[in-house]
């Protein structure tokens, strides 16, 4: 990029995924309280259920999504409370960059956010519950790949939204939950197959669903994004 | 849209303020509305096999019904909002939102009622437009509880219309998760089939009129509703 020359669209983008990145990684505030929060929701949910009568792995995948789609609000709910903090949204409006640049992002930085910390509470869930390692647990994390680019591309729109209206962080989860809907469930049910052994085949109609919702809604909320700024 | 728009728009409609909210219009569809339950309770056969129960199916199909369009007229009109900026499609959206939730309220009540008698379970995971209409439910109450949460007319307006739309793209995504959801793992029912196949001719025209009578009052109730967001709109514009 040269100077005095506005980066192109997915540059600037990059240029915000890295300036909120690092504002985490100096502070780890958010990062730390999501992933202990995950940790400690795993361990919780073992002893919420009768040992006896479901067996832990069979609850595995329930929990995992569940731990998943509330630590990802965490995550979200920071993406655009930092700019409001000394109106650092004020500045990213008036660059010379489009508006789609910090859709994406913060998208891409809220994606990374995410993933460090699934990177950790997914291997804690397979040793919590005594889950197999090898195959299965890569299967798993291409699962939560994809079910994660959905959440973000939902959850950093409403984010956006959330920070202006009154209610400001209470309203993300209403906001973002039913849209999770479709995500945790087809997300669940690929997840138990694959932990359950059975062909990666039988899980192919809930990934297409996944990866369908990816399409439409990064595509859906790029578009929207703009309108959510003030004007 | 500036905010010079929007006082533009709000300037141009008639300064006299509307009528009364009762109107003969709603008083039609609340007349329709009893005909229906008079000639439902009193004039239609009891149903064989469901009893009494069935007769709920009056309240339940139609409220439905009128919750479709409901939520029909609220994603169209956001489209049109986003298209236009004018603002008297953001209002109706919002009236319509309302009336909704309202009506979807209703067929979330009556469902398990019925449920219970006939399923036996109160509630059915598997029944598709059951499950449909609670998510539609929370979707619609989260839209209104933004639209409570921002001040600002035309940001409020651009909000609530980025929202309609997205949860307009969201259903369908529902309905083919809970699809399935449920045949992996739950047989359809078997005890009764949910879409009878033919009902009596008496069933029949009760069953009709009651679409109608609840077509009306929606749109009745909608209009009502629009009438107190422009009230509303000009008690804001005379007090700035």
């Amino acid at each position: 990029m040269s100077e005095g020359r506005p980066p192109g669209t997915l540059a600037a983008a990059w240029l915000i995924a890295r300036k909120d990145l690092a504002i985490e990684f100096r502070s780890r505030t958010a990062f730390l309280s999501a992933l202990v929060f995950a940790v400690l929701a795993l361990c919780i949910f073992y002893f919420t259920w009768d040992q006896s009568v479901v067996p832990a792995a069979d609850r595995a995948p329930g929990v995992l999504w569940v731990v998943l789609a509330f630590s990802g609000l965490l995550g979200l709910q920071r993406s655009f409370s930092v700019e409001e903090h000394d109106r650092g949204i004020d500045a990213l409006l008036v660059s010379p960059i489009g508006r789609e640049s910090i859709y994406i992002g913060k998208a891409v930085g809220n994606l990374v956010f995410l993933c460090a910390i699934q990177l950790i509470a997914v291997p804690a869930l397979a040793l919590f519950y005594n889950l197999a390692m090898g195959r299965a647990l890569l299967l798993v994390g291409g699962i939560v790949l994809l079910a994660t680019i959905g959440i973000v591309a939902v959850g950093t729109l409403f984010s956006a939204m959330a920070v202006n209206t009154r209610l400001a962080e209470l309203l993300l989860p209403m906001l973002s939950l039913p849209f999770f809907v479709p995500i945790l469930m087809s997300a669940a049910q690929a997840t138990t197959l694959v932990f359950a052994g059975r062909p990666l085949a039988e899980a192919w109609p809930s990934l297409r669903i996944l990866i369908a919702f990816d399409i439409v809604f990064l595509v859906a909320c790029t578009l929207a994004f703009p309108y959510t700024l003030e004007e | 849209m500036t905010n010079a728009q929007v006082s533009d728009a709000a300037l141009s409609k008639p300064q006299a303020p509307p009528r009364a909210i009762f109107d003969w219009f709603s008083a039609i569809a609340a007349l329709a509305v009893i005909g229906i339950y008079v000639r439902a309770i009193y004039f239609t056969p009891i149903e064989r096999l469901q009893g009494a129960a069935q007769k709920i199916y009056y309240l339940h199909v139609p409220a439905a019904l009128g919750a479709y369009i409901a939520v029909g007229i609220t994603a169209l009109m956001s489209l049109v909002y986003l298209w236009l900026h004018d603002e008297r499609s953001d209002r109706l959206a919002e009236a319509a939102a309302e009336v909704g939730l309202v009506f979807l309220t209703v067929v979330l009540t009556t469902g398990p009622l019925w449920g219970h008698r006939i399923w036996g379970a109160w509630w059915a995971w598997w029944d598709m437009r059951l499950t449909l209409t609670l998510f539609l439910w929370f979707i619609v109450a989260a839209y209104l509880v933004v639209r409570g949460g921002i001040e600002d007319r035309a940001m409020r307006a651009r909000y609530s219309a980025v929202l309609a739309i997205l949860a307009a793209l969201l259903i369908p995504f529902i309905h083919l998760s809970v699809y399935l959801f449920q045949a992996r793992l739950h047989p359809m029912p078997v005890v009764l089939k949910p879409d009878r196949p033919s009902l009596p001719p008496e069933m029949l025209t009760t069953f009709l009129l009651s679409f109608a009578a609840f077509s009306v009052l929606c749109i009745a109730l909608i209009r009502a509703r629009y009438r107190v967001g422009v009230l509303r709109d000009m008690a804001a514009e005379l007090a700035s």
